[in-house]
């Protein structure tokens, strides 16, 4: 890659690692991630900090990076010295395997529940009192309703929204025509396609589009109860997707800079009551079932599939669904 | 070109190695880039990609609004800096320096102050709504971003050639018995022409690369309000450099036919009223 985009980012890649050298017996690691945990990772990051200085006596500081998730792992794949990465979806991190062998193949068994400290699922939002009668997914693709999603070509959101959707309706109908069928007409609902999940949040909620937003829990609830002034209510479905977030040390980057160590313990971390306790309080399902227990209240019971138990995993579901000209594609197309 | 006339400035080799130095590093060598990603991908393939329907309903709309909206700036870009230019009104600073606002606003804010304004529940968007006018997520709101933006561009090169203007041109036709439209259309206009031409095909050409005020009003719908920045932002969400190129490709080769052609109009109105450089 010689493009001016990943010279760019090589150059900041190269102001933070000087900048970071320039304190010296510091240590540092660089988190990339993607848009909506900059929150948790501001939280997360100084508890860590003190946890690493207790243990080892070292100064540490955990740097962040937000930004859609995909660019977030191109900008890694270029050159970006990040020495863990934490997505919202296997994808962004698998292609850090086949480019440049950044990740270990087997990044999946390094840590607990496929690395994937903590996971979300679709939910709908709707508008106070739920005037449209909104329950299940059904309700979603009848005329007439307005159907806010984040776009699924460039966004993670909108990716598990739309293979949800799926997954229902292939329970349902029992045939992929039907579940084709059904995500077309839930499709034909959508009046805006936003380029990510807060986008969506913004134009559902400031601009008074559509009926439902369809969109993670954490962020449902996020806006249920702290942003959205009491003027939505959060509609769980009958079946959702399991939308894992999953994390990996980037070995390349951390075995250059003597980082391993320390990249490690910082999953590690995630997976430790004190990190699940944080995780919980912001609205992200944890792992343990001591802390998940603790907030039940918080996350009701919901039945969920995961993209490998229904759908073939992702690999099939990226050629069979998102690439050009697949079944997302001809579906948008078809309607009009 | 003889080098041997006088020059103020000594140095023609050393300003043109200069000048092709710098633009190489600047301009030719990331654009070569991109062509040389695209030839990653077969004829056929590139074919495929650069010309499948949404690719090709999103050219529609990023040329045709980047074409309408820099003929919309020219037209009340003229306007306004005529209005800059020969009247003097409280406020004309103001005014003045409000204009070069779209340059300097980071477009995402732009793109997002508008969309406000105009969604049915925005300032304009409610009285607009009841109308049968919806301006925001449709095609329309792709036009009014891509006009805000292009604005600077119309006012700042045609306002210097518009004060070197004299009035006693003017002045001249109305004695010679010109009527006012035939004073604007024979002396004032084609004086103008090449500025407006200029100003014109810069506000179009920042139009066609325009993403970030766009993305937030457009809609995003295929087929309907997809610019191609974002076709080619959706290719590298899916890891797909070479398809992203390849549509880049197609853009600049585009962009680049049309501005030599405005280009070229501009030299020709310009040898044609006297005014050659």
């Amino acid at each position: 890659m010689k493009t001016p985009v990943s010279k760019l980012v090589r150059g900041l890649a190269t102001v933070l690692f000087l900048s970071a050298g320039a304190a010296l017996a510091q240590t540092s690691i660089l988190n990339v991630s993607y848009d909506v945990s900059r929150e948790l990772y501001k939280d997360l990051n100084p508890v860590f900090a003190s946890q690493w200085k207790a243990r080892t006596g070292q100064e540490l500081s955990v740097n962040q990076s937000h930004g859609g998730s995909s660019k977030q792992a191109l900008s890694v794949a270029a050159g970006l010295e990040a020495d863990v990465i934490t997505m919202n979806q296997a994808p962004d991190i698998d292609i850090l395997v086949e480019r440049g062998g950044l990740v270990a193949a087997d990044w999946r068994k390094k840590f607990p529940h496929n690395a994937t400290p903590y996971t979300t699922t679709s939910v709908f939002l709707v508008r106070k009192g739920n005037p449209k009668k909104i329950k299940d997914w059904d309700d979603l693709a009848k005329p007439g309703i307005g159907v806010i999603v984040p776009n699924p070509k460039t966004s993670g959101n909108g990716r598990y929204t739309y293979l949800a959707a799926w997954g229902y309706a292939l329970e349902k109908t029992g045939s992929e025509a039907g579940a084709r069928d059904f995500a077309q007409r839930l499709f034909a609902n959508v009046p805006v396609l936003d380029g990510g999940g807060r986008g969506a949040t913004t134009t559902f909620t400031q601009r008074d589009m559509g009926d439902v937003l369809v969109t993670f829990e954490n962020e449902a609830i996020l806006i249920a109860r702290e942003l959205g002034g009491n003027k939505f209510d959060i509609v769980y479905p009958s079946v959702s997707i399991d939308a894992s977030a999953p994390v990996a040390v980037v070995k390349k980057v951390a075995d250059k800079r003597k980082t391993t160590q320390v990249a490690e313990a910082y999953l590690n971390f995630l997976f430790s009551p004190e990190g699940q306790e944080i995780i919980a309080n912001h609205y992200f399902r944890p792992r343990d079932p001591a802390v998940l227990k603790k907030h039940v209240t918080r996350f009701p019971a919901i039945r969920t599939f995961t993209v490998e138990q229904k759908l073939g995993g992702w690999d099939a579901v990226q050629k069979h669904h998102f690439a050009d000209g697949a079944i997302y594609d001809q579906i948008v197309l078809g309607k009009r | 070109m003889s080098t041997t006339t006088f020059r103020v400035l000594p140095g023609f080799r050393l300003t043109l190695g200069y000048t092709l130095a710098y633009l190489s590093l600047l301009v030719l060598i990331p654009l070569a880039a991109v062509f040389l990603k695209t030839t990653t991908l077969g004829f056929e393939q590139f074919w495929s990609v650069v010309t499948s329907p949404r690719v090709v309903a999103s050219y529609k709309l990023s040329f045709g609004a980047s074409l309408l909206a820099a003929s919309i700036n020219a037209v009340f870009g003229l306007m306004l800096a005529w209005a800059l230019v020969r009247y003097s009104f409280p406020g004309k600073k103001l005014i003045d320096a409000l204009v070069d606002l779209p340059f300097a606003l980071p477009t995402a804010v732009a793109g997002i102050a508008l969309t406000a304004l105009y969604a049915k529940n925005g300032w304009l968007g409610q009285y607009l709504d009841p109308l049968g006018i919806q301006v925001a997520f449709k095609p329309l709101g792709v036009l009014v971003a891509l006009v805000f933006i292009g604005l600077p561009f119309v006012v700042r090169t045609v306002q210097p050639i518009l004060e070197d203007l004299d009035t006693e041109l003017e002045e001249a036709a109305a004695s010679l018995g010109a009527h006012r439209w035939q004073t604007f259309r024979h002396v004032v206009l084609p004086i103008l022409f090449p500025a407006l031409l200029t100003g014109f095909a810069l506000a179009f050409a920042r139009a066609v690369g325009e993403y970030g005020s766009v993305i937030f009003i457009a809609g995003n719908l295929p087929m309907v309000s997809e610019i191609t920045p974002l076709m080619i932002i959706t290719k590298l969400e899916q890891y797909d450099y070479a398809g992203a190129t390849a549509i880049a490709t197609v853009m600049l080769v585009f962009s680049f036919i049309l501005l030599l052609i405005i280009n070229g109009l501009q030299a020709w109105t310009a040898k044609r009223t006297g005014r050659d450089r």
